[in-house]
């Protein structure tokens, strides 16, 4: 009867595991299908040329930029909020402290809110001071998506630092900033871990840019010029009744997903080189 | 002529000795603890403790686990300013500065101390980092002075010959025992007076344990050495003066000798030979 158990469960988790890993290559396999006819150089290195959305000429570079830079403002807008909030409820507050999980809570909730909330809030925000869909509202936005989730993350690593490594500074005279900057060296994997999260959600995430970037054809030069992303040019694409352009959307898809990857890969590679003098 | 018994005998015997004791220590005193008590939330650590710690020589801190001697270590150089629920009262005077005064500098007292501990703990940089990590924080930016400062304490270890064509190589890949003497000569970078060792040697292999033991015994010409310890015979082998504590009290204090030879109470006596532990 034990052993009959042990081995349904051992069934179900192998099930388990096999349903996941099934599921990560249909996905896969139906963008790759549908989208490698359609992912020619062209498509990453042009803007979308004049009849683009018909199934002419062009690419979605407008798309690829434009996500970078909003990706890359909103992580630095998050870093700058969530480093300072982590080091100071996890270091210069106790445990019990209540501020603490006053703070703690807040980010829970920010994590829990749907993006398309942040959307709304950011678009009704921007009527109130007259400003139109940009760069910069997007940035924000999407900065307000991201920072709840890399405080997290940083969160459960800092919990995690050993007390000796928080003793040891301090025990050599180090004040609480000085421990701060050789701990910050400790949770660098942790950081970067956290803001390649924080990248493949915000690069990804259509509905906060829905109405606070906008969306146009051209790269943007300015903070408050509108700008394309590429789950708004998925987005566009699939929406087409051209068969030729609904294939784009899957190339454009395709190259989202490429780009996670790399950044993935990217992370994993320079979390480990950092990590060297780990202890 | 007044008769005497004996349990009378014994406690005047006692109190003259404690009277040698405490007399002996006011000489030189590095560490004076005066009515130390500490709560951490409802629990009662240390009762009262009362305790002077001779100058550059190596005190050990004996007791069975749970009776607060590490406690009464991180209390000298105030590590537990950042715990939750803690409170102090009483005095330690350092060189005669009482280091739980208003106006004490935390920094300046605990870099009077450096503090081993129990596992080695190398940041998380190179092993020259390391060492000049403190003269760093306390201002020294000379290249020149930060190498001759990390040669000197790497050899006062007894690790410049193992480490010094890897200096810029992560302290992870020394051994535990090298890593500790790495802390060791880390902490002696600061140029401390005093040197505090929790247990600084119980996760260390027997031969690591036996370089650190010599090298306390090397450092106390220079240093004040203040080591808690739950191996009796390590004690015994460095010690010059002995504080057993038992259930957050300090049950005896007195030099090696007497406190292995002639304990005075019954509780040190049934410590010491190994009655409970």
């Amino acid at each position: 009867m034990k052993l009959l158990e042990e081995k349904i469960f051992k069934a179900l988790m192998l099930i388990s595991a096999f349903v996941i890993i099934a599921v990560v290559g249909y996905i896969l396999f139906t963008i790759v299908s549908k989208g490698i006819g359609s992912l020619t150089w062209d498509m990453i290195s042009k803007g979308p040329g004049g009849g683009f959305y018909l199934g002419k000429e062009g690419g979605v570079l407008n798309a690829i930029v434009g996500s970078f830079y909003l990706v890359i403002g909103a992580v630095i807008i998050a870093l700058f909020l969530s480093i300072p909030v982590t080091m100071y409820i996890n270091f210069y507050l106790t445990k019990t402290s209540f501020f603490a999980k006053t703070v703690r809570f807040s980010f829970d909730i920010l994590f829990g809110i749907p993006s398309i909330v942040y959307g709304a809030f950011g678009f009704a925000v921007m009527i109130y001071f007259g400003l139109k869909a940009s760069l910069f509202g997007g940035i924000v936005v999407v900065g307000m998506l991201i920072t709840p989730i890399i405080m997290r993350s940083l969160d459960e690593v800092a919990r995690f630092i050993p007390r000796d490594l928080i003793e040891a500074p301090l025990s050599l005279g180090a004040t609480k900033y000085e421990m701060i900057k050789i701990l910050l060296r400790q949770l660098m994997p942790g950081i970067t871990t956290a803001v390649l999260l924080a990248i493949g959600r915000g690069i990804g995430d259509a509905a906060t840019v829905l109405f606070t970037a906008g969306y146009t054809d051209n790269i943007p030069t300015s903070l408050s010029h509108p700008t394309a992303t590429l789950p708004l040019a998925i987005f566009f694409q699939l929406g087409s009744p051209i068969e030729e352009v609904q294939n784009r959307a899957y190339a454009s898809a395709l190259i989202l997903t490429i780009i996670i990857l790399i950044l993935s890969l990217s992370a994993r590679y320079f979390s480990r080189k950092l990590s060297k003098n780990k202890v | 002529m007044e008769t005497v018994n004996l349990d009378q005998v014994e406690t005047i015997l006692e109190n003259s000795i404690i009277d040698i004791m405490t007399h002996s220590d006011i000489i030189n005193p590095h560490i004076r603890v005066e009515g130390l008590n500490l709560n951490i939330g409802e629990n009662h650590i240390l009762k009262d403790v009362n305790l002077s710690i001779p100058s550059k020589k190596i005190t050990c801190i004996i007791g069975p686990s749970g009776c607060g001697k590490t406690t009464l270590l991180r209390s000298f150089n105030r590590m537990h300013d950042d715990s939750p629920n803690v409170k102090i009262t009483g005095k330690i005077f350092v060189d005669d500065e009482n280091i739980y005064d208003e106006k004490a500098q935390v920094i300046s007292i605990r870099k009077k101390m450096g503090l081993l501990a129990q596992r080695p703990c190398p940041l998380p940089m190179s092993i020259y980092d390391n060492i000049t990590y403190g003269p760093r924080i306390h201002g020294a930016w000379q290249r020149r002075k930060l190498y001759a400062t990390a040669k000197h304490y790497l050899s006062e270890v007894g690790l410049w010959d193992e480490v010094k064509d890897r200096l810029k190589a992560s302290p992870g890949h020394l051994s535990i025992g090298q890593q500790q003497r790495l802390c060791l000569a880390r902490g002696l970078a600061v140029e401390p007076e005093i040197i505090l060792g929790d247990e600084a040697t119980s996760a260390l292999d027997p031969i690591s344990t036996r370089k650190i033991e010599e090298l306390f015994v090397t450092l106390k010409k220079d240093y004040t050495i203040v080591l808690v310890t739950h191996t009796l015979s390590q004690a015994k082998r460095i010690a010059d003066y002995i504080a057993f504590m038992y259930m957050g009290k300090l049950i005896e204090f007195g030099t090696t000798d007497q406190i292995f030879n002639h304990p005075q109470k019954q509780l040190t006596k049934d410590y010491i030979s190994g009655y409970f532990s």
